[in-house]
C-alpha cells in the first residue's frame, strides 16, 4: 500500500487566509501572547531539557563527592540540597514536563488532525506556571534556601521543627506550581483527544500514542490533587500551626507517606506511559508495519493506568505494615508487571514479523528494551516484601529507579527526539553523531548505575554524603563516578548535533520516516494552521491506509480560528468551535497566581490578598470575546471533496 | 543566545553571593570563639540598669532561622522549660511578655544566661558554650515577636502548648521601668 | 564481588576490628538467610527472563534487519501474526505463572522471617535520635534496666525483639547481615525480630534520611555466647567505677565542671542528662560517635574538642579544653569499662 502524500489543495489563497487567521504575534510581548500548541510544546521541551541539564550537573556534583571515602568536597548541608533538588528537578521539572507536557502538547493535536489544542490559553498558562515553579526551586538553591529533605520530603524531617527556615516551603510551593501546570495540560489533552479527532478516527482507530496520552492525562487528574493536598498540609503545618503530622497531638507521620505515594507511584507511570507511547509509535514505523496486538496494547495501557493507583504502599514496606497490607500490595505490584510485559511481547512480535530498519530513533528504542528491562526486573525483586526490607532505601533502589526512569523514559525520549525533531525544525539530525551519542550514553549509564546494584547489596544506604573507608564501597563508587563522564560526553554530542543540524541539516520534508500518523501529513516545520485541509482517517495508521482521494473536511471557516468538534466514540462531526486567539491574559494570570503562591510561603495572608489580582486577571481572561462565531447548530461538516 | 546564558549565570552567581541570611547555617562554630566571653559588656546587677549594645556575634544568630531553631531545641533540652515553661514562666519569670527585667537586647539575655541572676537563675558559664547561649538568647527574644516572622521558629513537633513563635505578635520591650525601648 | 571477612571472636569478648559484616549476601541469622535465599531464587528467575527476552529482541531484529536507506513500503504478515498470537499468548501465560510463583515465594519467606518469634525473647528498645541510637534493655525491675548507646549486644542463637521508636524524625534500623530494615517512626512502636547464629560483630546503619549526619549514624550488633552476654549485661548495670588515681579524679572533675554534664549521663556521678548517649561504660565500646570513629584516645580527643569537624551539624558542641584537662578527661573516660 503506497504512502499517501498530503492532498494538494487546488483552491488558491486558502494557505494565506489560514496563515493570517492562525498567526501568532511576534516580538517581545508577542512571545507572551502565543497560544499555539506547537510553540507551547516546544517551550515545554526546551525548558525541561535545560532543567534536565541542570539536574544532571547536580548529579555529577554528587557523584564527585562520593568518588572516594571521606571525601570533603561537599559538606552535608549542600549535599542534602543537591540530592533533593536533583530528584525534584528530574521528576517535577523534567520528566513530566518533557514526556507528558512537551511531547503531548506538540504531537497530540497534530495526531488528532486538528488545528490547535483544546483550551489554548489554559495550555499557555500551564507553561508559565511551570516556569515560575521551576525557577522557585532553583533560585532557592542559589539563595541557600534549596529544599534539603529529599525529593519526597518525609515529615517530621521536612516539618516545622526539623527544617528551619523556608526550605521545605519553597519545595512545597514548587509542587503546587508544577502540579497546577500538569493539571492544566491534562485537561487540554483529554479534551483534544476525546473531542477534536479527525472524522473517521474512532476510538478503535486511535493511534496508540493518543491512547497513552489520554490515560496519562486521566492519571494526572486523579494523582496530582493528592500531592497538592499533602504539600499544602506540610506548608500549613509549617506556617499556620496546624498539627496534621504532629504525633504528640494526634497527627500521623505515616499519613504524609500515604498521601504522597498515592501520587508518587502514579507519577512514575505518568512518566512511563508517554515513553511507551513513543516506543509503540517508533516500533511500528521502523518495522514497516502496523503494530502487532493493538487491542492488547491499548488494554495494557488502560490497565496500567488503573493498577498504577493500587500499588503505592510498596514504597512503605519497611514501616511495619500489617501483613495483609504487605501481601496485597506485593500482589498488586507484581500484577502491574503484566501489562508492561504484554507490551514488550507485542513489540517483539512487531519486529519479528516486520522488516526492521534500524534508523537512529529505533536504536534508542532497542536501548530502551535492554535497559528498561533490567529496571523492570529489579522492580520485581523490590515488589517482594522480604527482599524489599533488605534493599529499600539503599543504592539498589537508586539503581532500580534510574534504570526504569532513564531506561524507560530517557531512552525513548531521545528516540522520540531524533524521530520528531525533523518535523519540528524541518531538518534531519546527523546520523553519525546520533550513534556516538547513543553508545556514549549507553556505556556511561550502565557503568554508573549497574554498579549501584552491588553497592546496595553490600549495605550502602541512600542519601549519604560520605562513607568510611572500612565499608569498602570506594571502588564501586569510583566506577560509578567514571560513568558520569561518558554520559556527559554523550549529551554534549547530542546538543552539538541539535544545533548543527538545525542550521545545516538535510531538509526533512513532510514524512522522512514514511510514518503513518497524521502529524506527518504536514510540512516540516508545520505552519500554525497545522493542516491546509483537515484530514479524515480510514484506519489505525492514517497515512498508510489513506485512499488516493481521501476525503477532507470542508466547511470549517478559515477567517476565524475554528476547529471541528467530533463525537467521542465514533468521531462523527458534531459542530464547529471557535478557539481563542493570542492573548496576554494567560501570562498575566500566571503572574498573579505566582504572586499569591509565593507570598503565601512567607505569610498566610498571601492567599487572601493575593487572590485579588488573580480574580482580576481571571476576569480579563474570561471576558466574553468580541465577535461571535457562527451559530452552533449541528451541521454535517464533512464533504467529500474529490481533488484531482 | 550566548548573551542570555551569560546574563543568567551572572544573576545566579550574584544571588549566591548575597544569598539568604535566613538560611545561613553555621555548622562548625569556631572552637576558639568561646574564649570571647570577657569581651561582652554586661549590665549592672540591679534591675532596670542601662541596656547595652549587642556585640557583633548576636547579629548572625538572629538572622539565621537555623540558629534560632537550634535555640528553641536547646531551650527545651537544657530544661529552661523547668522554670520558665514555654515562655509563660512559673518558678521563673515569663519570657514571652514585654517585661524585660535585665534588658531585652541579645547581649542582655546572653549575659543573663551566662552569669545567672539573683533569685534562682543559675549561671551556665562553662556549661553552655557561648554560641549556644547566643542561639538561646535569640530564641528567647523571638518568644515575644521581636524577630522577623520568617526567621522565628515554627511550631514544634511536641505537645501543642502555644502557637509558634512566628505567629506571636510583636511586643515592644518595656523593661521594668515601663518605658518602651526602641523597636529593633 | 567485594567480599568481607568475618571478625574472629576472642574468648574475653574483645573484638579485633570494626565495623563488622554488613552485606545482604553474608547472612548471619535465620531472617537474613531466608531473605538471601529468596534473593537468589528471584535473581536467577529474572536473569533467565532477561536473557530470553534480550535474545528474543536480538533475534527479532536480526532476522528482519534490512540496511536499506530509503524507508521501505509497509508490509503485512498475517500468517506470521497468527503464529505470533500464539507465542505472545504463551509468553503472557508463562509471565503470569512466574509472577505468581514469585508472589508465593515472597509470601512464604515473609512468613518465615516474621515468624521467628518467641515467648521469651531478649527485649531491646531502640530509640532513634538525630544522629545516634539509644539502646535500652528494659526490665520489669527498674534497677535491672540497661541503658547504652550505638552498640547492641545479643546472645548468639536466641530470639531478640527490638521495640522501635524515635525521638525526633524517621530513622531506619538496618543491619544487612541480620535482617531487613524497620523504620523508626515517631508516634509508632513496632516489634522487630532478629536472631544471630554466628558470633561476631555486625555493622548496621540508619537507612532513612534523617538530616545532616544521616551518613554517620551507624551502630553495631555484637553477638556473643550466652555467658559473655550475661557478663556484659551485668557489667553495664554497674555504675561507673569511682576514680582512684589523681589523673582520673581530675578527669571526672573536668567532666562535671564543663558542658559535658548538660547532655551526658555517667551513673555514679552527678551527671544525669539524657540528651546524648549514656557514657557510663563508654570505655567498653569499640567505636564512638555512632560508629564513626574508633574508641582510641586520639580519636576521642579529636571528637571531644571538635565534633563538628567530624560530623558537621550534629548536636555536640565543640569543647576547647586545656591540654591537661583533655588528657585527664580521656584517661577517665577510658576507665569507664
Amino acid at each position: 500500500m503506497a504512502i499517501s502524500e498530503p492532498v494538494v489543495v487546488s483552491q488558491s489563497g486558502a494557505a494565506d487566509r489560514l496563515a493570517r487567521t492562525w498567526a501568532q504575534p511576534r516580538g517581545f510581548w508577542g512571545w507572551f501572547q502565543n497560544v499555539h500548541h506547537t510553540a507551547i510544546g516546544v517551550r515545554f521541551m526546551v525548558t525541561s531539557f535545560i532543567f534536565f541539564l541542570l539536574g544532571g550537573v547536580l548529579a555529577a556534583m554528587m557523584r564527585w563527592q562520593l568518588v572516594r571515602p571521606e571525601h570533603n568536597a561537599i559538606g552535608p548541608d549542600l549535599y542534602n540540597q543537591l540530592f533533593t533538588v536533583h530528584g525534584s528537578t528530574m521528576i517535577f521539572l523534567f520528566a513530566v514536563p518533557m514526556m507528558f507536557q512537551g511531547f503531548g502538547v506538540y504531537v497530540v493535536p497534530h495526531m488528532c488532525g486538528t488545528r490547535n489544542i483544546a483550551f489554548p490559553r489554559l495550555n499557555a498558562f500551564s507553561y508559565y506556571i511551570y516556569v515560575v515553579g521551576a525557577l522557585l526551586l532553583w533560585v532557592g538553591l542559589f539563595l541557600k534556601t534549596g529544599a534539603d529533605a529529599g525529593w519526597f520530603a518525609y515529615v517530621p524531617l521536612s516539618g516545622p521543627e526539623f527544617t528551619p527556615g523556608k526550605r521545605s516551603d519553597f519545595w512545597a510551593q514548587m509542587i503546587t506550581f508544577t502540579e497546577v501546570s500538569a493539571l492544566g495540560v491534562a485537561i487540554c489533552i483529554t479534551t483534544t483527544i476525546l473531542r477534536y479527532r479527525a472524522p473517521g478516527m474512532t476510538l478503535n482507530r486511535m493511534p496508540i500514542l493518543l491512547w497513552e496520552k489520554l490515560v496519562t492525562s486521566i492519571m494526572v487528574i486523579f494523582a496530582m490533587p493528592s500531592v497538592m493536598v499533602v504539600s499544602s498540609m506540610l506548608l500549613m503545618d509549617r506556617t499556620i500551626n496546624t498539627q496534621f503530622f504532629n504525633p504528640s497531638v494526634g497527627g500521623d507521620v505515616l499519613l504524609y507517606q500515604h498521601l504522597f505515594w498515592f501520587f508518587g507511584h502514579p507519577e512514575v507511570y505518568i512518566i512511563f506511559l508517554p515513553a511507551t507511547a513513543i516506543v509503540s509509535t517508533v516500533v511500528a514505523v521502523f518495522a514497516r508495519r502496523h503494530i502487532f496486538g493493538y487491542v492488547p496494547i491499548v488494554t495494557s495501557v488502560v490497565a496500567t493506568g488503573f493498577l498504577g493507583f493500587s500499588v503505592w504502599v510498596h514504597h512503605m514496606f519497611a514501616t511495619g505494615l500489617p501483613q495483609m497490607s504487605a501481601s496485597f500490595f506485593t500482589a498488586a505490584s507484581l500484577m502491574i508487571v503484566i501489562p508492561t510485559a504484554v507490551q514488550f511481547y507485542c513489540w517483539m512480535a512487531t519486529i519479528w514479523h516486520g522488516r526492521l530498519q534500524l534508523k537512529l530513533p529505533m536504536l534508542w528504542i532497542f536501548g530502551f528494551f535492554f535497559v528498561f528491562l533490567i529496571g523492570g526486573l529489579s522492580g520485581v525483586m523490590l515488589a517482594s516484601v522480604p527482599l524489599d526490607w533488605q534493599v529499600h532505601d539503599t543504592f539498589f533502589v537508586v539503581a532500580h529507579f534510574h534504570y526504569v526512569l532513564i531506561g524507560g523514559a530517557l531512552f525513548p525520549m531521545f528516540g522520540g527526539m531524533y524521530f520528531w525533531i525533523p518535523k519540528i525544525t524541518g531538518r534531519m539530525m546527523n546520523d553519525r553523531l546520533g550513534k556516538i551519542h547513543f553508545w556514549l550514553f549507553f556505556v556511561g549509564f550502565n557503568l554508573t548505575f549497574f554498579t549501584m546494584h552491588f553497592l546496595g547489596l553490600h549495605g550502602m544506604p541512600r542519601r549519604v554524603y560520605t562513607y568510611t573507608p572500612e565499608m569498602r564501597w570506594g571502588a564501586l563508587n569510583l566506577l560509578a563516578t567514571i560513568g558520569v563522564v561518558f554520559m556527559t560526553a554523550g549529551i554534549l554530542v547530542f546538543i552539538a548535533n541539535f544545533f548543527q543540524s538545525k542550521a545545516t541539516g538535510r531538509f526533512a520534508g513532510p514524512n522522512p520516516w514514511g510514518a503513518g500518523s497524521l502529524e506527518w501529513a504536514t510540512p516540516s516545520p508545520p505552519p500554525h494552521y497545522n493542516f491546509l485541509e483537515l484530514p479524515t482517517v480510514n484506519g489505525r495508521e492514517a497515512l498508510w491506509e489513506a485512499e488516493p482521494n481521501q476525503p477532507i473536511v470542508g466547511g470549517v471557516r478559515e477567517d476565524i480560528p475554528e476547529v471541528l468538534v467530533t463525537n467521542t466514540l465514533d468521531s462523527e462531526p458534531e459542530y464547529r468551535d471557535e478557539l481563542p486567539g493570542p492573548s496576554i491574559w494567560p501570562f498575566l494570570t500566571a503572574i498573579a497566581v505566582s504572586i499569591a503562591f509565593i507570598w503565601s510561603i512567607f505569610s498566610p495572608w498571601g492567599i487572601a490578598y493575593g487572590a485579588i489580582p488573580v480574580v482580576i486577571t481571571l476576569i480579563g481572561w474570561l471576558w466574553p470575546r468580541g465577535h461571535s462565531p457562527s451559530p452552533r447548530v449541528p451541521e454535517p461538516a464533512l464533504e467529500a471533496r474529490w481533488i484531482r | 543566545m550566548r548573551n542570555h546564558v551569560s546574563i543568567a549565570m551572572t544573576i545566579l552567581l550574584l544571588l549566591n553571593i548575597t544569598a539568604c541570611k535566613r538560611e545561613e547555617r553555621q555548622l562548625r562554630p569556631d572552637p576558639n570563639a568561646s574564649q570571647t566571653l570577657n569581651t561582652v559588656q554586661v549590665s549592672g546587677l540591679n534591675p532596670g540598669a542601662n541596656s547595652i549594645s549587642s556585640p557583633p556575634p548576636a547579629g548572625q544568630y538572629e538572622e539565621s532561622a537555623y540558629a534560632v531553631s537550634q535555640g528553641k531545641t536547646l531551650y527545651n533540652q537544657y530544661n529552661c522549660v523547668g522554670c520558665h515553661a514555654n515562655g509563660g514562666g512559673g518558678i521563673g519569670p515569663p519570657l514571652m511578655d514585654n517585661n524585660w527585667i535585665y534588658g531585652s537586647e541579645p547581649g542582655n539575655v546572653f549575659a543573663t544566661i551566662m552569669q545567672g541572676r539573683p533569685n534562682g537563675m543559675p549561671s551556665f558559664r562553662n556549661r553552655i558554650p557561648e554560641y549556644q547561649a547566643w542561639e538561646i538568647a535569640a530564641y528567647v527574644r523571638s518568644m515575644s515577636g521581636l524577630l522577623p516572622k520568617d526567621v522565628a521558629p515554627s511550631r514544634s513537633d511536641q505537645l501543642y502548648v502555644k502557637p509558634a513563635e512566628q505567629s506571636m505578635p510583636y511586643q515592644a520591650p518595656a523593661g521594668v521601668t515601663g518605658e518602651p525601648e526602641e523597636k529593633k | 564481588m567485594i567480599g568481607f571477612s568475618r571478625v574472629p571472636l576472642l574468648a574475653a569478648g574483645v573484638f579485633a576490628s570494626y565495623p563488622g559484616d554488613h552485606s545482604i549476601l553474608h547472612p548471619a541469622g535465620p531472617q537474613a538467610s531466608n531473605i538471601e535465599w529468596l534473593y537468589w531464587v528471584i535473581f536467577w528467575i529474572v536473569f533467565v527472563v532477561y536473557v530470553v527476552v534480550v535474545l528474543g529482541f536480538m533475534r527479532a531484529g536480526a532476522r528482519t534487519y534490512t540496511s536499506a536507506d530509503e524507508m521501505l513500503p509497509i508490509m503485512k504478515d498475517e500468517a506470521g501474526d497468527r503464529r505470533a498470537s500464539w507465542a505472545v499468548g504463551s509468553a503472557i501465560t508463562i509471565t503470569v505463572l512466574t509472577l505468581f510463583a514469585v508472589l508465593v515465594m515472597s509470601e512464604i519467606t515473609g512468613k518465615k522471617v516474621e515468624g521467628e518469634t518467641s515467648k521469651n525473647p531478649v527485649t531491646i528498645q531502640v530509640i532513634g535520635h538525630q544522629w545516634w541510637w539509644e539502646v535500652i534493655y528494659p526490665d520489669p525491675q527498674a534497677d535491672q534496666t540497661v541503658t547504652t548507646a550505638n552498640e547492641i549486644h545479643v546472645p548468639v542463637g536466641k530470639r531478640v525483639v527490638i521495640l522501635t521508636n524515635s525521638a525526633d524524625v524517621i530513622h531506619s534500623f538496618w543491619a544487612p547481615s541480620i535482617n531487613g530494615k524497620r523504620d523508626l517512626l515517631p508516634g509508632y512502636s513496632s516489634a522487630f525480630w532478629l536472631q544471630i547464629d554466628q558470633p561476631g560483630v555486625y555493622h548496621g546503619q540508619c537507612a532513612e534520611f534523617c538530616g545532616l549526619q544521616h551518613a554517620h549514624m551507624g551502630f553495631s550488633i555484637v553477638a556473643e555466647r550466652e555467658d559473655a552476654f550475661s557478663q556484659w549485661k551485668a557489667q553495664q548495670l554497674k555504675p561507673a567505677q569511682d576514680p582512684t588515681e589523681l589523673v582520673t579524679v581530675h578527669g571526672r572533675d573536668v567532666f562535671l565542671s564543663h558542658a559535658c554534664v548538660m547532655c551526658h549521663t555517667i551513673r555514679g556521678t552527678d551527671a544525669g542528662s539524657r540528651l546524648g548517649p549514656d557514657l557510663t561504660h563508654i570505655g567498653s565500646r569499640q567505636m564512638i560517635a555512632a560508629e564513626t570513629l574508633p574508641n582510641t584516645p586520639g580519636a576521642l580527643a579529636g571528637w571531644i574538642v571538635d565534633p563538628q569537624r567530624i560530623k558537621p551539624g550534629n548536636r555536640m558542641s565543640p569543647n576547647p579544653l586545656q591540654p591537661d584537662d583533655l588528657q585527664a578527661l580521656i584517661t577517665y573516660l577510658q576507665t569507664l569499662k
